[in-house]
This record gives C-alpha cells, structure tokens and sequence, in this order.
C-alpha cells in the first residue's frame, strides 16, 4: 500500500543496518575478524557490542528505552532480521509506500564511538563498504554517509578521501555527543576533508562524550536522553561558531540531522546578544553567529516540533529564517519515525512545503532530476 | 517593584574570616587558600561588573549594602530585592570546608546585609554538592523568614530531580522556601554533553542547556509530584528557549510518560505551575513585536520576575530595566505580582 | 443491535484467546480486534497523531505510580496498546488516550460476540460479512459494529 504525498519527498536520515554483527564483520580486515572470533560471540547482535572483545564503547550510560533497538515496533521484516536491515521491506515500508525520491542512509553503527581509534576507523571503513555494495548497488534511490571514527581527525580524513570519489556518498557523518566540542582543532581535519571534496558534515542525534549525558549529570530516564538532545546540539552549535570554523572553512557546509529545527531561533538570539558583549573571545568571527549560522548550517526536521498553537510553527519558521535550509526527515526505522504525509502542518505554504520536503535537499546534495 | 536577583558579592575568602570558627580561621591563614574561584563571573569579563556604576565609598559594585542602595534599590524604589550569591562553594571538595564556607556566607549576609537593609531578603547558600550538609545550613537558617530562597548552582554534578537530593527537597519543602537554580556553578564536570569549551562566550551562551537539563530532571524524576507546593526559580536563565523546549519536552512526555509514570501531567503544566523565571538576561528576539510573542508562549503571564542582575551585565545597548512592549497588565504581575506571590512576600 | 446498525463478522469466538488481537479490514478500514480479559473490544488501526499502524503497538498495562519512589500500579494486562509510532498510549476498552482522555481518541468501535445461529436471524447483519469472515452457523462469533 502506498501512501499518496502531496509533494516529492527526500529522506534525509535513514538508519539502515546489519543483519547480523558478522554481516559487518564480513567487510573488516582481519585482526578484527580475529578479534572478534577469539571473543566467541559472532552470533551476538551490534546492540550487543560492547560484550564483545575488540569492540569498546559506551560504558555506563544505559536506559530501558521505549522499544527494543528504539525502533518502530511495526518495523521488523518477516524474516525476523533487525528494522531496516532488509532492503526489501525497507522499499515496502518507506521507499515506495511514501514513493520517496530520494533517501539519505545514516548508519549509526558505533565507529565515532570506539575507545581504540583504530578500530573504530576500521569499522568506519567496513561500513562504508557495505553501504555501496549493499544498499547503494542494488537500489538506486539510496545515497550514503561516510561513516568516520571522528575522535581522530587524520584518521577521519583519511576515511573521507577514501569514498569521496564515490559520488552515492553525499555527506560525511559525525554524531552530537562527542569527546569535545567539535568546534576545538581536534576535529578540524575532518572539515579541510569534507570541503577539499564539498561534501556537507552531517551531524546526528546521539554519540557519546566519554562522560555523562547532559553538563549536568547523568539524567535517570531515556526521556532525560532523549529530551536533552537538542541541548547538544545548541551547545555544539555554539562551539562551531565560537572557534572560528566558519570563518576558517568558509566552504563548510554542516547539516544538524535529528535535533528538531524550534531550538535554534533562540540561540542565535542569545548568540547574538552575547557576542555583543563578549565578542572579544572569538575573535576570529566575520560576522555576527546568525548570519554566519544561516550561511553555513542546515537542518532535518525529524522530530517535528509540535507546538500546540498551528500558528507558532510558522512563527518558529519565520524567526529561524531558513526555509531553503529546512529538509525533510524521517528517522526510519526508528520509533519517534515522522511520516512523509503527516509530518509537516497541513496548512504550511505550498513553495515551503516544497523546499522543505525536497527541494533543499536536493541542492544541498546535488542530488539529479 | 521587587527585584529578584540582585547579588551581593562577597570577594576576597578574608572577608569571611570573622563569621569562621579559629580552625577554619587558621587553615585560610596557613594555607592561603583562596577559597571558591569565581567561574560564573570572572571578574573581568564584560557581564560581571556593569561599567556605569561607579564604586560606592571606594567599594565596587555589588561589595557593600551601601552601594546596593545607591545604585539599584534607592534610584528604582525597590520595595524588595532578594539576594543571590553565588560565591561558589559547591566546587570546595573538602566537605567540612565547604559547609564552613557557605555558613559564614549567610552569616556575612545576616549581618552586612540583612540587618542593615530591611528591603532585603536572601537565599541560603548551601554546600549543594553534598545533600546533607546542604539541609543543616537550611535547617540552621530557615527561621529567619528574611531568607526566603536556597541557592543553587544550576550546574551540578549530578541532575537535581536525582534521587540522591531528596533530603534537600524534602527540607526546601517543609520549610516552604524557594529553590532557586542559579545561573553558573562549578560542579567539576564538563559544562556540555560534549565536554569542556574553549571560552567563557561559549559557557555563556550553553547556560541554557544546564536549565533545560535541570528541569528535565526535576520533571521526569517526579519531584514536583513527590514534593507538592514545590517552588522552583529559575534565576539569570533567560528565557527565549524555554518554549522551544517546553514543546519537545511535551511531545517527548506524550510517548514516553510510561517510563515515569508518577507524571501525570505535560511537564509544561508542572512548569507552569511550579516555576517562575528572572527577567535577566532578556535574552530574547531583539523586536519587540517576536519578543513579545515568545513571552506569550510562555503560555502563562505568571512566568516572569523581574530582575536587574545587579551587577551584571546582560546586554550590549544601555540598560532597559523592562523590555519595550510590555502590555500593562503583564508589566505589573512583571514587575511585583509574580515574585511576590512566588517568593510568598 | 437494533435496525440500522451494520456489523461485520471479523472471527471466530475462540480465535482470538484472551491478550490476543486480530487486525482486519471491513470497508476499506484497517481495524484491530482485540479481546481483553474476556471481553472484545475494536479500534481503528490508525493513530490520529501520524497515522501510525496504532494497533500493531506493543499492549501493556495501564501503569500509574502516586509519586516516585512508591509502587508501580498495574492495571489488566493488555489493556492499554501503544502505538508503534511515537509511543502514545490508549485504552483499548475506550480508544481514550492516556495523555489528553477527552480530546485525542483513537475510533472505536462496539465489539461482541455472537452465536453462529444468532447471525443468520438477525436482519441487521449485512452483506459485510461475506468480505471479512465466512460465518456458519455454528460456533460463536466476533462481530464489530460500524455505526453506533
């Protein structure tokens, strides 16, 4: 069954991932593989990974959350594989039921995550791989993130001119919570890549920092996890802007994938105010953060914000001001997925709703036709 | 007119030495401890120290009750200002130390502020890193119906909904006083999810970020249900993100509630009806027409306190103690209403 | 079930055990037939937030708590469905959502049983039948009202 979408739709976050850890572990080389067969668990699922000798991340922050791998329950193929490993019913739940144009694949498979860089560069490679020989190749609607351990900015660079050649690749992908802000030089490597080749940096929901979730703490529930995000993407944001990496990479194109889009109206107004006051410790900035924000970031809309008055979601768009930089986004398969056809308000303007379900997308990633 | 933020600026640790006991005397004088450093105000930062007022009797502004006076509470008629100071004592680790420390504070404010100002009120500063030490400075002082607040850093090592401060809410409850999350703190952990940033604009700037994670937490972990007539104030927070973030927290809540099923209402109803917000930093769109709007989204016009953050500074252009565009009836709740009735002065 | 009221034969009595559900379509309508404790209840298989598949959500208990730190009370098992998307939870037995009760509802509709024998006396069974269930004489049936 497909559902009728009143406007061509671009998938900007697609999760796609393994059957199978061993599906992966398939395209590393093989002192992993070793690694990994000397652990003993081959049959273990990724979810499961940090059980697992050779594969460390991630330690002490876990919550229940709502539903098992956070994904739409409605999202496991028949086969029983895990949602969104199975390309044929991904085409049936997503592709072709929202009769999608295009879709970006956003893999979170842990690579930026790993404690031993060198693995996780390993991994960022094998994961690469296995989008282009099997989400890529076979179907024609899909374009891939370049998957890099960005905790090392050489090693990342080196994973990024590795697949720019390869044109399905339209973006490289760092996650939110990172070791430190990613504005600080650790990471710059990996922007003079993404520019030297002109590819956006996308960067998505999660990650992790080595440390507690929040600059608070550790919050107790999934919702604290979940809610916070859009905390770490402001301050991430902010760092960005702060260190001068606009200025410095006036090429740079950054796309905040996941964090919703109300957040960032009122830090560019609290941006601005404070720069004012206290510009003197960036310097380096050309000009004021919201202009330079609005010159370099774009964003996905998944989760949609849902203000409860119709009328403040086109105050939220006019004081963001950034309707050719607003793409489209589902998420799937994950549970807080936002559907092609019901996402967006209704009574949005026909040209936004365009710009928005499309049209941004596909000039930000030079996607045909 | 009551201003709910004004600071009162202790300074060098030697100003605390007679309100402390001969040991804590003799290991400032034998270690030259110079007590907390003052992380949120940096001394010669731009927001620290308003550059229009000019030192009062050779004291700089915010150091005496004189000055106080002279440059808030006499030139707006103040009928009542509340105290905050944010001298920094949750970043002592000695824990005897550090309850030293913030107790010779209140004494200092007894006795240099309180008594000879009686337009003042002030929060009780608690060694907050350590509950139990926290609640016997509240309980030492909450008799004194002229500290009607505690003070808390907003930042924490730990969320303040966590269980772990219970014994503080438990106390801040009973004693029906206002807990008040205070912009800066120095709790020893990164300031961001993604750690420590490079400069003080960015500290500055991520504040938000720790109120929003703070309200989370006292949300989620149920403490507005648990602890009912909870006071919550939200002090130098700003406050053009809290509907953005209201919403997301309302659409998370709708899908998750199951996990914290002591919630039984959108965390925006619990902070509506439980928390209050300073006025400074107006960190809202510069138009008054937008600015106007996000205070209607607050979705209350009991939200707002007024504040001058005496000393700091918030903003670039000269001072407007209250934005432009503020209807009357606002304006007025604004101005006494709201903290009058939150404060329960 | 008086004259007017069209129901659909959507199973047999015994085909959907106690915590088990049905999905079905009768007109066109994706709807899921669940029994609970006994008792059959119907819901349109769309959540009014995005259209979500609601009624192949996880059921769990309705689950309340007085404050946090006190017990976890469970009502039945199985009588709240949670949509798939999203996460909202509904009554089952009223289409009620969990958050806002009065005003975001799934549609629901009455769910019962009848004999077999029952059917074919009644006038009020409609040609809807023969395109969800091929009922028999025998046997109990679950029949959902469309109109109410």
């Amino acid at each position: 069954m497909s559902v009728r979408t009143r406007t061509e739709t671009i998938d900007c976050d697609i999760h796609n991932a393994p059957r199978s850890e061993q599906a992966l572990l398939e395209y590393m080389p093989a002192r992993w593989r070793a690694a990994r067969a000397a652990g003993g668990r081959l049959e273990a699922a990724v979810e499961a990974r940090r059980e697992t000798l050779g594969d460390r991340s991630y330690l002490g922050g876990e919550y229940p959350r709502a539903t098992p791998r956070a994904a739409r329950t409605d999202a496991w193929p028949p086969s029983g594989d895990p949602p969104a490993s199975d390309l044929e019913f991904m085409r049936e739940q997503l592709l072709d039921r929202y009769d999608l144009r295009y879709g970006v694949l956003t893999p979170m498979l842990g690579a930026g995550e790993q404690l031993d860089l060198e693995r996780g560069a390993a991994l960022a490679s094998a994961i690469n791989d296995w989008q282009a020989a099997e989400w890529l190749e076979p179907e024609p609607r899909l374009r891939a993130s370049i998957n890099v351990a960005y905790e090392d900015g050489p090693l990342a660079a080196r994973e990024i001119h590795r697949m720019a050649s390869d044109p399905r690749f339209v973006q490289v992908l760092l996650l939110i919570r990172t070791a430190e802000p990613l504005g600080r030089r650790k990471y710059w490597p990996i922007y003079e890549a993404a520019v030297d080749h002109g590819l956006p940096v996308g960067i998505h929901f999660g990650g992790w920092s080595r440390g507690p979730i929040t600059g608070v703490g550790y919050g107790s529930y999934y919702i604290e996890d979940t809610v916070g995000m859009a905390t770490a993407f402001a301050d991430q944001l902010t760092s960005l802007v702060c260190e001068g990496v606009f200025d410095r990479y006036r090429e740079l194109r950054i796309v905040l994938i996941e964090g919703g889009i109300a957040w960032l109206a009122p830090l560019m107004w609290r941006l601005d105010r404070a720069f004012a006051l206290l510009g003197a410790e960036a310097p380096s900035l050309s000009a004021p953060p919201s202009e330079l924000i609005r010159e370099h970031v774009w964003l996905t809309t998944q989760p949609i914000d849902e203000p409860p008055r119709a009328a403040d979601f086109d105050a939220l768009l006019h004081d963001l001001g950034m309707n050719e930089r607003i793409m489209f986004a589902t998420d799937y398969p994950h549970w807080d997925f936002d559907a092609p056809d019901r996402a967006l308000p209704a009574g949005l303007d026909p040209d936004v709703r365009e710009r928005i379900m499309a049209g941004n997308a596909r000039s930000l990633y030079r996607l045909d036709g | 007119m009551i201003d709910c933020d004004v600071h009162n600026v202790v300074g060098p640790v030697q100003t605390l030495e007679p309100y402390l006991d001969s040991h804590w005397r003799e290991v400032l004088e034998k270690s030259q401890f110079a007590g907390p450093t003052d992380q949120a105000h940096p001394p010669n930062l731009a927001t620290s120290l308003r550059d229009d007022l000019p030192p009062v009797a050779g004291q700089a502004a915010g150091r005496t009750v004189q000055a106080l006076r002279e440059h808030v509470l006499d030139p707006l008629g103040t009928e009542l200002a509340i105290l905050g100071c944010d001298y920094g004592v949750e970043s002592v680790r000695n824990p005897d130390a550090a309850a030293a420390l913030a107790a010779a504070v209140n004494d200092w404010q007894l006795d240099r502020w309180l008594e000879p100002e009686p337009r003042l009120r002030a929060a009780i500063v608690v060694p907050s890193q350590q509950p139990a030490a926290a609640v016997a400075e509240i309980e030492r002082r909450a008799g004194d119906p002229r500290f009607v607040a505690v003070y808390l850093p907003v930042r924490s090592a730990v969320p303040y909904g966590n269980r772990q401060w219970w014994p503080l809410w438990e106390a801040i409850a009973r004693h029906e006083l206002v807990a008040e999350l205070h912009f800066g703190g120095s709790a020893g952990v990164p300031p961001t999810a993604s750690g420590w940033p490079s400069s003080w604009l960015e500290e500055y700037v991520d504040m938000p970020s720790a109120f929003a994670s703070q309200l989370t937490s006292l949300v989620a972990e149920g403490a507005f249900d648990r602890f009912e007539g909870l006071r919550v104030s939200l002090i130098e927070s700003g406050f053009g993100w809290l509907p953005a973030f209201l919403w997301r927290f309302d659409k998370g809540w709708r899908g998750l509630r199951r996990e914290i099923p002591w919630t039984r209402r959108q965390p925006s109803e619990y902070v509506r009806d439980h928390v209050r917000v300073s006025l400074q930093p107006v960190d809202g769109p510069p138009d008054p027409v937008q600015l106007e709007r996000v205070i209607d989204q607050l979705g209350s016009d009991r939200m707002l306190m007024f504040s001058t953050d005496y000393p700091h500074r918030h903003i670039a252009e000269e001072l407007d103690a209250v934005p432009a565009g503020l209807a009357p009836p606002l304006a007025q709740r604004l101005l006494d209403t709201n903290a009058r009735e939150h404060y329960r002065l | 079930m008086g004259r007017g009221t069209r129901v659909a034969v959507v199973a047999r009595a015994d085909e959907i055990g106690p915590g088990e559900r049905k999905l079905v379509t009768v007109g066109g309508r994706s709807i899921g037939v669940f029994n609970v404790g006994g008792e059959y209840y119907a819901l349109r298989n769309r959540c009014p937030h995005q259209g979500g598949p609601l009624c192949d959500g996880f059921q769990f208990a309705s689950l309340r708590a007085r404050a946090p730190g006190e017990p976890y009370t469970r009502g039945g098992d199985g009588e709240i469905i949670r949509c798939p998307w999203h996460g909202w939870e509904f009554e089952i037995r009223t289409g009620r959502s969990w958050f806002d009760p009065e005003r975001t509802r799934v549609r629901s509709y009455r769910a019962r049983v009848l004999a077999g024998a029952a059917l074919d006396s009644e006038e009020t069974v409609t040609e809807l039948q023969a395109e969800t269930y091929p009922a028999r004489r025998d046997g109990d049936y679950v029949v959902v009202e469309l109109d109410r």
